[in-house]
């Protein structure tokens, strides 16, 4: 599923094995615990994270195959994904995604999650593919790319062209920081890149934080679950945003009625050690439909 | 006034005649006449090229029919209605389940350039034609879906500047530098329209789903579509 590796201040998580690395709830647990781990480790705030994979692909999205033989694991893939990249928004430490194979759709997105974008030049793009599979692209995706990438007319060409971006467009647009000659090239380059931002010394805590202040936007939209508000407001499930304020994870998680009542399920978020989750607040998804100005999406 | 025709997968919407094509209340109905006409007609591969006749492409609202009503208020009136009644046909091209394209003929000003800028993508020529936002030198305000629309579609702090603060003329070189069009690289009227259907038969040939195309590109300019009361239908993914 997915490897740990720490090599001294680095930490590499590996989405491990040829395939494509769809994102179906099994590799999206395994990655969200690997983050735990990574969290819970004392030097965690000195430390760096790169993320790479073996093989063709990076990542090729959500698992669609699973989602057609289940159409509830659709939500449950979407609101993994949210509560993970809400957790790498907020790590407290600089993350670097190693592209060493394609990344599309929901797999794009997890790059882009990172603060540093490599990739090998020589083969693999990033691709929105939802336009040519004919899916529609969650709010939160549209923030992510808002965010990550600067010009409108990239955001159309990525978006709305469905271009098969390669590292050298990549570099273009903003999305890619550095590209390289290969894989290996690829993996190198980060490591070379997290040593040097573990030499600066920079206190992964307060890097996080920023990080968070700068992603704030991109934060509330994953929190807010318009996509599926109606579903949710029909099956009466509200969604919580969870901050465990001793190791400083978010977690985004649905709980209906019955589940809310039960403290047991505050204990969900990983790391607490049965302490239970710490409330932070719980979002009023009617709050979000009727004022548009929350998100002030139109700035930059 | 306006025309709108089939060519193959192609809908080509033209501002017709020698004139400034300004925005009046008989334009302004009947361009969105056509506009849901085209909705109406589309299919699988469908594309809109918009484009006009002679020096303009379009030269904003008709100040003079405001100025026509005879009195202040009158005249304020008239601005109004045309602001008013133009936000459906900006909502109407963010609305439209096909990717549009804009082949820049001449000139686009103000509400002509609002019009443009509308489109996924915007063509000019190199040799004639400016960008202008007339406001400033013409002291009038710029409606809050105009400031929307740069803001979305404009990357640059000092681009939006030169355009709304300085009332600077932009041509095609520029522009292109600015990140306003995606091309200026024609120098006839022709050339620019030939690069326009060339673009649209390549992106006919994806034969996308027209109704997921127009919720992605709602979702992708979501404040501004609030502002025109589009909502994206968005089913759950993956």
């Amino acid at each position: 599923m997915c490897t740990l590796e720490k090599r001294g201040q680095l930490f590499l998580l590996k989405l491990a094995g040829d395939g494509e690395h769809r994102l179906n709830p099994t590799l999206l647990d395994s990655i969200t615990s690997a983050i735990t781990q990574i969290r819970s480790d004392p030097s965690s705030s000195q430390s760096v994270l790169i993320t790479t994979s073996d093989g063709k692909f990076f990542s090729n999205g959500y698992d669609l195959a699973l989602a057609d033989s289940d159409p509830s694991l659709r939500v449950v893939m979407d609101s993994k994904l949210r509560s993970l990249v809400a957790d790498l928004i907020s790590l407290p430490m600089p993350t670097i995604a190693a592209v060493t194979g394609h990344a599309s759709a929901a797999g794009f997105v997890l790059a882009m999650s990172h603060d540093y974008v490599l990739m090998r030049r020589d083969r693999g793009f990033l691709y929105m593919s939802e336009l040519d599979i004919e899916l529609v692209i969650p709010p939160w995706f549209a923030a992510m790319i808002r965010m990550k990438i600067g010009s409108p007319a990239a955001r159309r060409d990525v978006m709305l062209t469905a271009e098969k971006v390669t590292a050298e467009r990549g570099l273009e647009m903003g999305i890619v920081d550095s590209s390289y000659g290969s894989a290996a090239e690829t993996v190198e380059g980060a490591v070379k890149l997290g040593e040097e931002l573990v030499r600066r010394g920079v206190d992964g805590h307060v890097y996080g934080g920023m990080r968070e202040a700068l992603l704030k936007q991109v934060l509330h939209t994953i929190g807010s679950n318009e996509s599926v508000s109606n579903r949710m407001r029909n099956s009466g499930s509200k969604l919580y945003v969870l901050k465990n304020s001793v190791i400083g994870e978010t977690v985004i998680k649905h709980l209906n009625k019955e589940q809310e009542g039960n403290a047991e399920n505050f204990k969900f978020c990983t790391g607490y050690g049965g302490i239970g989750g710490i409330l932070r607040y719980q979002l009023d998804m009617t709050a979000f439909d009727e004022d548009m100005d929350v998100y002030d999406d139109e700035s930059d | 006034m306006c025309t709108l025709e089939k060519r193959g997968d192609l809908f080509l919407l033209t501002l017709t005649g020698d004139d400034e094509h300004r925005f009046h209340p008989d334009t302004i109905s009947s361009v969105l006449s056509l506009l849901e006409q085209a909705k109406s007609q589309s299919t699988r591969g469908s594309v809109l090229i918009t484009t006009a006749h002679g020096k303009f492409f379009s030269n904003g609202f008709d100040l003079a029919w405001a100025q026509a009503a005879g009195s202040q208020t009158g005249a304020v009136n008239r601005m109004h209605q045309m602001v008013e009644s133009f936000k459906p046909v900006i909502g109407a091209l963010f609305d439209l389940p096909m990717p549009t394209i804009a082949a820049l003929n001449g000139h686009a000003a103000a509400s002509g350039l609002m019009f443009a800028l509308s489109h996924d993508y915007v063509f000019m020529r190199n040799d004639r034609g400016v960008l202008y936002m007339s406001e400033v030198d013409l002291g009038l305000p710029l409606p809050d879906y105009f400031a929307a629309m740069f803001a979305a579609k404009i990357g640059t702090s000092i681009a939006r500047r030169e355009l709304l603060l300085s009332g600077k003329k932009i041509k095609g070189e520029e522009a292109v530098a600015l990140g306003i069009v995606d091309s200026a690289a024609h120098d006839s009227v022709e050339g620019v329209v030939d690069a326009t259907v060339s673009l649209g038969q390549s992106l006919a040939a994806k034969k996308w789903n027209g109704e997921v195309y127009a919720s992605i590109r709602k979702s992708l300019y979501p404040g501004l579509c609030a502002m025109l009361s589009l909502t994206a239908k968005i089913a759950a993914s993956p």
